[in-house]
């Protein structure tokens, strides 16, 4: 494949994207729509701890509520994975043996990538071999900011090959690109060497995901395909909280993509609260009645 | 030059978060004087307003709660001090709706001295409904007074500042943070009180004032499961009594309802109000001997 030259840069229309998202957040979902959107996007969690005082317990736990989020409704969707530090891969996939939720593993020395890549190879390889089905591997930030493209490419690339069978994902951290022609630069970049999915950000930098963003990820993986036919995926993650935003998001999917990636293979919620704010928002509309986190288990 | 000025009109809005927003369904009604001639417009609050300001009531719980008792009281003195400013704006709004200019400032007058009276228990309550129990074991067992949480009320209807100001008082003093539902025929004052508390120190979201129909919103009120307590002092209509106890069971509610008639009397000022919003914890600490 011919990759593009990435000292190009494509200009993006930023006032054109925020309008764009603003308008796609008018639409209105309710009733039946807004419950299936709910469970869809229940399916679509990446059910996420990333802390340092992360333990064999707060992991276990994690994944009794990735395998049944809420015990009161048995027949809800499971979330798609459970995303963890790579030391804590095996207590995950112990727990979450006989299910189809897989165990995604952060690695390349999350969040910064600031070790260098023979460790950061390491890190994924051994992130594999405890059982991760997901890589979320971050990119060189500072290396992107100077100009070193092709630097980033080959990194990218080494740790797809590390990787395995493991899906890549890639996270750009946007938050620390600064402007949303580098966001597309770097979803260009990452697509082009090799990523499953390209993720918006670690959650440990502010902006994490924001819509603009997202949109500008979503256009960028629209081209790729039309260029290549591969179906790339998308994970937003970080500050999404709400059910609400969660919906605004699959209609931003659904708009540029199209329903083809309306689903846990190719979109995916990077979040730790929004699981409790969906199931809130499920059970008021099964019942009527708003809901009080009181009756909802942590994480 | 004067003679030519246009009179600026407020616009009463509701009080949510320490914001004064308008509903977000749009809506409003008309607010008239005892004559029935147009005084404002009011906000008519919707179901989706009631749980924007539990939400924002539910954020502000933790950090009033962990206020220290007596801090509480300051800042419902600093209440007082702010009212007593703005008599003369309490006076205008209350003349039009029924009440005598004497009345008007007994009005006032008792609406400050409630905020005194519950500023001083504060502090007192704990000691006086605390306790210390014996018990046959090698225990220290002692119980503690601790605040509800949430707190849904209807304001009464007849009273919009002395009986406004007689229900959040004793709420808030005990650490708890409300979602009121102004007077829907007098909803004007409720507003402007709204303002006094705004300028008093009290953390936006520990009360908020909703106005609108009560009729609308009992059945919100009374099912939200975020609500800890819902009180009410008027006597309701039969229906809308019972719909309130029976919501109230889905998250075992408590339902405080405090017929005072008279607002300037003794029985509309007690302790005991304070105590209807809060939890008794029992402690059982191991000593040896």
């Amino acid at each position: 494949m011919k990759h593009p030259d990435f000292n190009q840069t494509i200009p993006i229309d930023e006032v054109g994207v925020t309008e764009r998202v603003a308008r796609l957040n008018s639409r209105s979902i309710k009733k039946d729509s807004k419950v299936q959107a709910l469970k869809l996007a229940l399916s679509m969690i990446d059910h996420t701890t990333l802390e340092g005082s992360d333990s064999p317990g707060k992991v276990i736990q994690l994944c009794k509520k990735a395998r049944q989020p809420h015990p009161a409704i048995p027949d809800l969707p499971t979330v798609a994975a459970v995303c963890v530090y790579p030391r804590m891969v095996s207590v995950a996939k112990k727990e979450l043996k006989g299910t189809d939720i897989n165990v995604a593993s952060v690695a390349t020395a999350f969040p910064s990538g600031q070790a260098p890549l023979f460790m950061r190879l390491e890190d994924t390889k051994f992130a594999v071999s405890e059982g991760a089905d997901e890589i979320d591997m971050v990119i060189s930030r500072g290396a992107f900011l100077n100009g070193e493209f092709s630097l980033v490419f080959d990194e990218i690339a080494a740790v797809k090959e590390a990787c395995g069978e493991a899906h890549l994902k890639v996270i750009l951290e946007t938050g620390e690109l600064h402007t949303l022609e580098n966001v597309r630069k770097a979803s260009d970049l990452a697509m082009h060497a090799g990523a499953d999915f390209i993720k918006t950000s670690t959650g440990k930098v502010s902006p994490a995901a924001t819509q603009p963003v997202t949109l500008v990820m979503l256009e960028a993986i629209r081209d790729f395909y039309y260029k290549t036919d591969k179906m790339i995926g998308m994970k937003p993650a970080g500050g999404i909280r709400t059910a609400k935003q969660a919906i605004q998001y699959l209609v931003i999917v659904k708009e540029t993509l199209g329903a083809a990636w309306l689903n846990k293979k190719y979109f995916r919620f990077g979040a730790s609260s929004l699981t409790n704010d969906l199931l809130m928002q499920i059970v008021k509309q099964e019942t009527g009645h708003y809901q009080s986190l009181d009756y909802f288990s942590n994480d | 030059m004067a003679e030519q000025r246009i009179d600026v009109k407020k616009t009463y809005k509701m009080y949510i978060g320490g914001d004064f927003p308008r509903s977000e369904s749009g809506r409003t009604y008309k607010a008239f004087d005892s004559d029935g001639n147009l005084l404002a417009n009011a906000c008519q609050g919707s179901r989706k307003d009631f749980r924007d300001a539990v939400k924002i009531a539910r954020g502000a719980f933790g950090g009033w709660s962990s206020r220290s008792a007596y801090n509480r009281g300051q800042i419902l003195y600093r209440i007082a001090e702010m009212m007593e400013d703005r008599r003369d704006q309490f006076m205008r709004e209350l003349g039009p709706i029924g009440f005598k200019a004497a009345e008007a400032e007994a009005d006032i007058n008792a609406a400050i001295d409630r905020l005194i009276y519950y500023a001083g228990w504060t502090d007192k309550y704990q000691q006086v409904f605390g306790s210390i129990n014996p018990v046959a074991s090698s225990h220290f067992n002692f119980s503690m007074l601790e605040p509800t949480g949430v707190v849904a009320a209807f304001a009464p209807e007849k009273s919009p500042l002395l009986g406004l100001v007689s229900v959040i008082a004793p709420i808030i003093a005990g650490g708890n943070t409300c979602v009121i539902l102004a007077s829907e025929e007098f909803p004007l004052p409720s507003i402007s009180f709204a303002e006094v508390l705004n300028s008093s120190d009290v953390p936006e979201g520990v009360v908020n004032i909703l106005t609108g129909s009560r009729e609308e919103l009992a059945e919100h009120f009374s099912t939200h499961m975020d609500v800890n307590a819902m009180c009410y002092t008027d006597d309701l209509p039969k229906g809308m009594k019972k719909m309130i106890d029976e919501n109230a069971s889905l998250n075992v509610k408590r339902i405080i309802k405090r017929p005072v008639k008279d607002w300037y009397s003794e029985e509309a000022q007690t302790p005991y109000f304070v105590t209807d919003f809060q939890e008794t914890k029992t402690t059982w600490h191991p000593v040896g001997y």
